[in-house]
């Protein structure tokens, strides 16, 4: 007879002394784990609830203007540093990590319009609607010391709006005309000028950093090239754009916040169509600022809520809003892309990344199982549920039926026209009036 | 039948289990002592056991995102499964085995022998509880199989950790007991006794004791749905939510007494047998039984399913032992055992104990091959009153007359456990964790189906069902045409004649559509008919060089 009985011995599966770690095997044999999908199911729809129940992005409020905020700008250097302008002309740089202000100064006479911190972190630039533009040092003066810019530029208009070269000394302006500047010289060494009274605002490619691209209220966007003296081309929309922010990633593409409340993405070298048309905002898209990492924007909007987009989707993946949050001027998205700065509060936008291994393991494993069953009703209902404000609320739903009902109306007009006379025009042709070059 | 892609997938789960088996024997006639023995199993059956999914077949469509995304899951679940197999190479234990000389019979071997000739720590393994006072017993272990329940039918309750034997707790209720089962672990166990259903905690001290469910004759404890399904005599089936104390249905069965019940452990479906021979499946979530199969001329006695829910046992008055493929209900195997079988237990690695009186026979392979002896016998000295297998570890606990027995049988428990899922050697405060992410991924009673994996798959409700679907739940159909009323017009322009005449152009209209669409259909084909015809033609047309041999 030969025979064998399971006989285990307890040392094999019992930690020796109380500062191991417990042991536990494993067998991964599917028949010892039943229910695999519905438990997994089960997890999925936990993880969820957990997301949305932990989901409070408001971090802080920097109070301190007394007027409102009407422009900020990152530093280029630093991470902790913000620098914010209000409409009475006071700039205020902040310290992040404190949270606090570190240096007040009354700017300008009326508005600050733009601000823009030199490449190098040791001096920033303002315009206001004073005329001026303004070289200040980033460094707090010493004891005793004025509150002094280095360098005052008085100019023949208003200006609305800044931007800064990325290696050289050379900044933007942009008003009645966009201006090149050489910080050295008190007149710009260009000027392009395409048959428009005004523009809101001006900036750089970060790549190809000869180029730049403004906005005209003319509704178009134009292309410049600093070398050359003419503009390149520029594409006229239906509506007019505010601002426009280039993709740091991929620097052909840059997106516009525009009057008719949707974003375009545009690609540089065929501005026919927009790449992607982004929808959601209730009200005008006043501002928009990209992630460092290029895979989504942020934007702000006269309907008061701050929208995050996919580079490449046509809806926002989040929207944030506050109680007390007024029109939002102005947005940032920090360079550790971390957080979200507007107007004056602070949003958070990933979890702190100080995590342990076991930690950062959980939270891969129920992203994929929320990946995994995104597409079933419970957690889908949960997972895209946003609380709005009650007239964003009822905006988009009235904007929606508005929408359909349009798109009906084209449906029986084409029924009834012969075939062929009433074209298909994409979301995407509707908004493009022409391109010049 | 109804449903051929489900059974398409698990088809091949028999089949493998099948090709399995023989194998693993040849093995054991082979000296197979050596730990090494199970490592000759081929990569490429070892790598069956852990596909969950057939792979997906090319798409010709032209989604390269979505063929990226497809190819990459794929490569990921190969990877996976590669991965399992290596590592279940690695697996420490390896399963217990009982072989006869040259001659001898496996059955004839008695228990005194086998605990005699294996080591000393599984030899305390065989023990006998002589308890006559207030017997017969049932039993049950808990999950771990760490921890013995017993429930005499006079009131006796005890639960023990039996490895170590040591009484956690003793006490009587007074009362009659019908069955005893331990809820999720093994702090706390439910009791039916002769009026209500009662909790006890592993102190012996009364938690509940709960009206709603009255007479209640045999219980089993779903562990992941966290439900305890009892049967009673009034011919209730009862499911109690033991994590928050909620009963979740009650279903009346109409079917008498119900006192021969098992858990199908792969989709948690109630398995209840019936004193006219029919053998029924239930789910809380419907009120009629979703299956109903007629497997015994005359009463069902004990009804058992296996670990990976193919195969269900039964025993029925007509002394017959029947092995049924429950995925496609069909009869497979048929036995006849000139006492019958009180009682049934399928063991983790599928062997089959019956109890015929006071004998308790365990059998090997019941469903592959036809068996013709036992794998092993025991008497005992009582009429056996409950009978089950220790999960884990090679022993079936017996509960009879006279106490309780605990056998050896090689081979019945799976060697290599899971420390996430059931782990017997765990602390305190594992347990603890364990209890709270069992709780935390309890899945709800509304999940509970025949094809438990039905939620992974893509819902391929055709528009038309769907579209079904909605009619039923509105009403009316949301997508009907309204029937068309001409406007009133003025100056003799509603005239019944001309009513119809317009009417009559609407319908026309209609119709036009239609026929416009047939024709251009009509037109196509013949197009490419033609087509398919020059082609051919052309083909034909075509001399080879052997033509002029042709008259």
């Amino acid at each position: 007879m030969k025979v064998k009985v399971l006989s285990r011995n307890p040392d094999d599966y019992v930690r020796e002394t109380k500062y191991d770690i417990q042991r536990v095997p494993r067998n991964y044999d599917p028949s010892l784990h039943p229910f695999e999908v519905n438990r997994e199911y089960t997890r999925a729809l936990n993880a969820t609830k957990l997301e949305r129940v932990f989901a409070k992005p408001f971090l802080a409020s920097l109070d301190g203007h007394r007027d409102g905020v009407n422009c900020m700008a990152k530093h280029s250097t630093r991470l902790s540093s913000l620098l914010s302008g209000s409409c009475d002309g006071e700039l205020k740089i902040w310290n992040l990590t404190k949270r606090e202000c570190v240096r007040t100064i009354q700017a300008h006479e009326g508005f600050v319009r733009g601000i823009v911190v030199r490449f190098c972190g040791t001096s920033f630039f303002t315009v206001g609607d004073d005329k001026t533009i303004k070289q200040w040092k980033i460094q707090s003066p010493e004891y005793g010391e004025e509150e002094e810019p280095l360098n005052t530029i008085l100019g023949k208009t208003v200006f609305t709006g800044l931007d800064h070269h990325r290696q050289e000394g050379v900044f933007a302006t942009c008003g009645q005309q966009v201006d090149i500047w050489d910080e050295q010289r008190s007149s710009p060494i260009r000027s392009f000028t395409w048959g428009v009274d005004s523009f809101s605002s001006v900036r750089f490619n970060p790549v190809e950093t000869e180029l730049l691209a403004s906005c005209a209220s003319d509704r178009s966007i134009v292309l410049y090239d600093m070398r050359e003296a003419t503009p390149l081309k520029k594409v006229v929309m239906t509506m007019r754009s505010n601002t426009l922010c280039w993709n740091p990633m991929e620097a052909y593409y840059f997106t516009c916040a525009n009057e008719d409340y949707n974003l375009y993405t545009y690609d540089m070298r065929n501005l026919e169509q927009p790449v992607t048309v982004h929808m959601d905002h209730v009200s005008a898209v006043l501002d928009v600022d990209f992630s460092p990492t290029g895979k989504e924007f942020v934007s702000a909007s006269f309907d008061k809520t701050i929208r995050i987009f996919p580079k490449d989707g046509g809806h926002s993946r989040e929207v944030y809003h506050t109680k007390r949050m007024q029109h939002v001027i102005c947005i940032k998205w920090s360079a550790d892309n971390k957080y979200i700065l507007s107007g004056m509060e602070i949003f958070l936008l990933f979890s702190d990344p100080q995590l342990t291994h076991r930690e950062r393991e959980a939270i891969n494993y129920s992203q994929k199982l929320k990946e995994k069953f995104q597409h079933h009703p419970q957690i889908k209902r949960i997972a895209h549920h946003r609380h709005l404000p009650k007239t964003v609320y009822h905006q988009s739903k009235e904007l929606r039926v508005m929408r359909e009902a349009r798109r009906r109306k084209e449906r029986n007009v084409r029924k009834h026209s012969k075939p062929g006379s009433v074209p298909v025009v994409t979301e995407r042709e509707k908004h493009v009036v022409t391109v010049v070059k | 039948d109804n449903e051929p892609e489900k059974n398409d997938g698990e088809s091949e789960r028999p089949l493998q289990r099948k090709a399995q088996k023989p194998k693993k024997r040849k093995q054991e006639d082979t000296g197979r002592d050596s730990r090494q023995g199970k490592k000759f199993v081929s990569g490429v059956r070892l790598i069956q056991k852990f596909k969950r999914k057939e792979e997906m077949s090319k798409s010709r469509h032209k989604h390269h995102k979505l063929k990226r995304l497809i190819a990459q899951s794929e490569d990921a679940s190969k990877m996976a499964q590669n991965q399992a197999a290596r590592f279940d190479l690695l697996l420490p234990e390896d399963e217990g085995f009982l072989e006869g000389d040259e001659g001898e019979d496996t059955c004839t071997i008695s228990q005194e022998d086998i605990a005699n000739a294996v080591d000393i720590s599984a030899s305390a393994k065989y023990f006998n509880l002589k308890l006559s006072q207030f017997g017969p017993y049932r039993l049950d272990y808990s999950k771990t199989g760490q921890h013995l329940l017993l429930g005499g039918r006079r009131g006796h309750i005890a639960c023990l950790d039996w490895q170590s034997k040591q009484l956690m707790c003793e006490i009587n209720v007074l009362e009659s007991v019908n069955d005893v089962k331990w809820l999720h672990s093994e702090s706390m166990y439910a009791v039916a006794q002769k009026k209500w259903l009662y909790i006890y905690d592993s102190n012996g001290i009364e938690l509940h004791c709960i009206r709603k469910f009255n007479d209640v004759l045999r219980m089993q404890f779903l562990p992941y749905h966290f439900l305890l399904a009892t049967a009673s005599a009034t011919s209730f089936l009862q499911y109690l939510d033991v994590s928050v104390g909620k009963e979740v249905a009650a279903i009346c069965t109409k079917s008498g007494r119900l006192d021969v019940m098992c858990q199908n452990p792969y989709n948690a479906i109630i398995h209840l047998g019936h004193p006219n021979g029919t053998v029924t499946l239930w789910s809380p979530n419907q009120k009629e039984a979703l299956v109903k199969m007629l497997c015994h001329q005359g009463g069902v006695r004990s009804v058992s399913v296996d670990k990976t829910g193919t195969y269900m046992v039964t025993s029925g008055m007509d002394k017959k032992l029947k092995v049924y493929d429950i995925r496609a209900f069909k009869p497979l195997k048929s036995y006849f055992l000139p006492t019958g079988a009180s009682c049934l237990s399928l063991s983790q690695r599928g062997l089959l104990s019956a109890a015929t009186g006071d004998v308790v026979q365990v059998y090997r392979d019941v469903w592959s091959t036809p068996v013709t002896k036992p794998y092993m016998a025991h008497r005992v000295r009582g009429a056996v009153w409950g009978i089950h297998f220790c999960p884990f570890e090679d022993v079936l606990g017996v509960g009879h007359g006279d106490g309780f027995t605990s056998m050896l049988v090689p081979g019945a428990g799976e060697p290599n456990f899971d420390g996430l899922d059931a782990n017997p050697y765990r602390s305190a405060k594992q347990r603890q964790e364990w209890e709270v992410k069992a709780l935390l991924e309890k899945i709800q009673p509304q999940l509970i189906s025949l094809d438990p994996n039905k939620l992974g798959e893509v819902d391929r409700a055709t528009f038309e069902q769907k579209h079904q679907d909605r009619i039923e739940a509105l009403g009316f159909d949301p997508l009907e045409k309204q029937k068309f009323v001409p406007r009133f017009k003025k100056k003799g322009r509603s005239s019944a004649g001309a009513v119809e005449r317009r009417k009559k152009q609407v319908a026309h209209e209609d119709q036009r559509e239609v026929i416009k669409k047939s024709i251009e259909d009509k037109m196509r084909t013949e197009k490419e008919q033609k087509q398919k015809n020059s082609k051919a033609s052309a083909v034909s047309k075509q001399k080879s060089a052997l033509d002029r041999f042709r008259k």
